[in-house]
């Protein structure tokens, strides 16, 4: 799993063990893992113990210099073995990137099986899934709430798109836009107190602000076209979205606050079809889907440079979302007639199938950065 | 007219006995026929289908405590929300004509289904012709 995790980034090529696999630092053959191209080397151990609890040892060597750079012992609970491992990758990560780690974070999709829709969270590397909630009516655009504990969502249940907002440890649940007409497009303002939504009781789709709880509602911006699909740039100053009010649908971005409040500038002119923008946590770029010859792919692009860089190239694409340390996309891609989770390193240079589960997935969301549960004590 | 030929007894048990069944689901009414279709990326009400949304409109007008939801759809190709965006539109056409030939706002709702519940579900133009379409159902038959 360990391996798993780091393989996915793109930025390691593993060496397999021949033979002598050492478990303690007085085992290792450092010449022999010299010759064979490696630069650093995780070692440990796993331990069943008497009470059914398992002891989980780690160390990070460095080859050249011969010596630890990390490590850390701990006991843990037979289910909380992938939580350890995704842990373990997370600090040989960031002590050989110098960036953050993202193994331990969740995401959230929508999976159809059959006539049943389920809203499920799962660990990033797509296993461990679990249902927050299923219907038979269908469910669409889950958005993670900052703190990682509430998911907003558009349900079908009553016959038209209803936004709603669902604490995961409880189930409670509450609509927070149940307006006449359509409901959708939650997006999370970074300091979550507030959801951008998009309303049609005016007339047309329009995005307006709304309190997390439902209360005060604000029109955020008013044009003749359609205004879709906000996303919150990470200062929470601006939004980017969707909008047909120059004949396609192109990505455009609006201040909130200031003077330029409510001023849109467009952001994308190749293609006629550019939709579902998200901002990089950086804020420095957004993904998005671009329609070329028919297809639908993943595309970045750098608020400083202006410059799409397409990243897939399958026929189906869709629903890009940063990895919360910037370095991957997660997005669903169609094979066969059904969404599989996927995820593209952002330079586009590693793509990889995540777990392929039997039902059709859809919209994939990855969840935030929590601070992080320590397994066990570091070691030297 | 009547249709009153043998055999059509009331269905819906609503207690009417005598009379025609409701014009709403005579099938010789055009009433009856509630799906209104589009072309490719449009929104725009052909011409074929004029009648039968005037026909609804008057009927609304006629009958003050009638209420509709107006559901519009598209084809599934492109992004879930862009779509619910689009068939928002086809819904919201229905409604500007049935509102231009004297229904009322309150009656109406006109929401969006998106592609998320395709009548038919192929992966080609057929089935993508069938669910370029914006649904009139009445209160009660939803």
């Amino acid at each position: 799993m360990v391996a798993a995790d780091l393989e996915r980034t793109g930025l390691f090529r593993l060496i397999e063990s021949l033979g002598h696999t050492p478990h303690e630092p007085e085992e290792i053959m450092y010449a022999d893992w010299q010759n064979r191209g490696a630069s650093a080397l995780v070692i440990g151990s796993t331990t069943m113990l008497p009470d059914g609890r398992v002891d989980v040892r780690f160390r990070l060597m460095d080859v050249a210099k011969r010596a630890q750079v990390t490590g850390f012992a701990g006991t843990v609970s037979v289910d909380q073995l992938r939580a350890a491992a995704h842990r373990i990758a997370d600090v040989v990560y960031e002590a050989l990137t110098g960036d953050i780690g993202v193994f331990s974070t969740r995401i959230a999709y929508v999976m159809k099986q059959g006539n049943k829709y389920a809203l499920q969270v799962a660990d990033s590397d797509g296993f461990n899934p679990q249902s927050v909630i299923e219907y038979t009516e269908p469910i669409i655009s889950p958005a993670w709430s900052p703190d990682g504990r509430k998911l907003a969502y558009v349900s079908f249940e009553s016959k038209k798109p209803v936004v709603y907002v669902q604490t995961l440890s409880t189930r409670e649940r509450k609509a927070v836009a149940n307006f006449k007409g359509s409901n959708s497009a939650p997006a999370w303002s970074p300091d979550g107190s507030k959801l951008a939504v998009v309303l049609t009781m005016h007339g047309g789709s329009q995005i307006f602000l709304i309190n997390a709880d439902g209360s005060g509602l604000q029109r955020l911006a008013q044009s003749s076209g359609i205004d879709t699909e906000p996303s919150f740039s990470p200062d929470g100053r601006s939004i980017i979205f969707t909008s047909d009010r120059g004949g396609s649908p192109q990505i455009y971005r609006m201040a909130i606050i200031g003077a330029q409040a409510g001023v849109a500038e467009r952001l994308t002119f190749e293609g006629n079809y550019n939709v579902s923008p998200r901002y990089s946590p950086d804020g420095k770029s957004f993904a998005y889907i671009h329609r070329h010859n028919g297809k639908f792919n993943i595309a970045v692009q750098d608020f400083a440079r202006r410059q799409m860089q397409l990243l897939t190239d399958s026929r189906f694409d869709e629903s890009p979302s940063f990895a919360p340390n910037g370095k991957m996309i997660l997005y669903a891609t169609e094979i066969s007639g059904r969404g599989i989770l996927s995820a593209v390193s952002s330079d586009g240079q590693t793509k990889q199938r995540l777990s392929s589960q039997t039902g059709d997935i859809r919209e994939p969301v990855w969840g935030p950065l929590l601070k992080s549960q320590r397994i066990g004590n570091f070691v030297n | 007219m009547g249709g009153g030929s043998g055999g059509m007894g009331t269905q819906d048990g609503m207690g009417s006995g005598g009379f025609a069944m409701s014009p709403l689901r005579d099938p010789s009414n055009i009433l009856s026929q509630r799906s209104v279709y589009f072309d490719f990326d449009s929104y725009t009400i052909r011409n074929q289908y004029r009648e039968l949304v005037l026909a609804h409109a008057k009927y609304l007008r006629d009958n003050s405590n009638a209420r509709v939801l107006l559901q519009g759809n598209t084809d599934e190709r492109g992004s879930r929300e862009y779509n619910l965006a689009l068939g928002q539109r086809r819904a919201d056409s229905v409604k500007n004509a049935m509102l231009l030939s004297g229904a009322s706002d309150h009656q109406i709702e006109a929401v969006s289904l998106g592609e998320e519940k395709p009548r038919a579900v192929g992966h080609d133009e057929s089935s993508w012709i069938e669910n370029r379409r914006a649904d009139i159902l009445y209160q009660g038959e939803y």
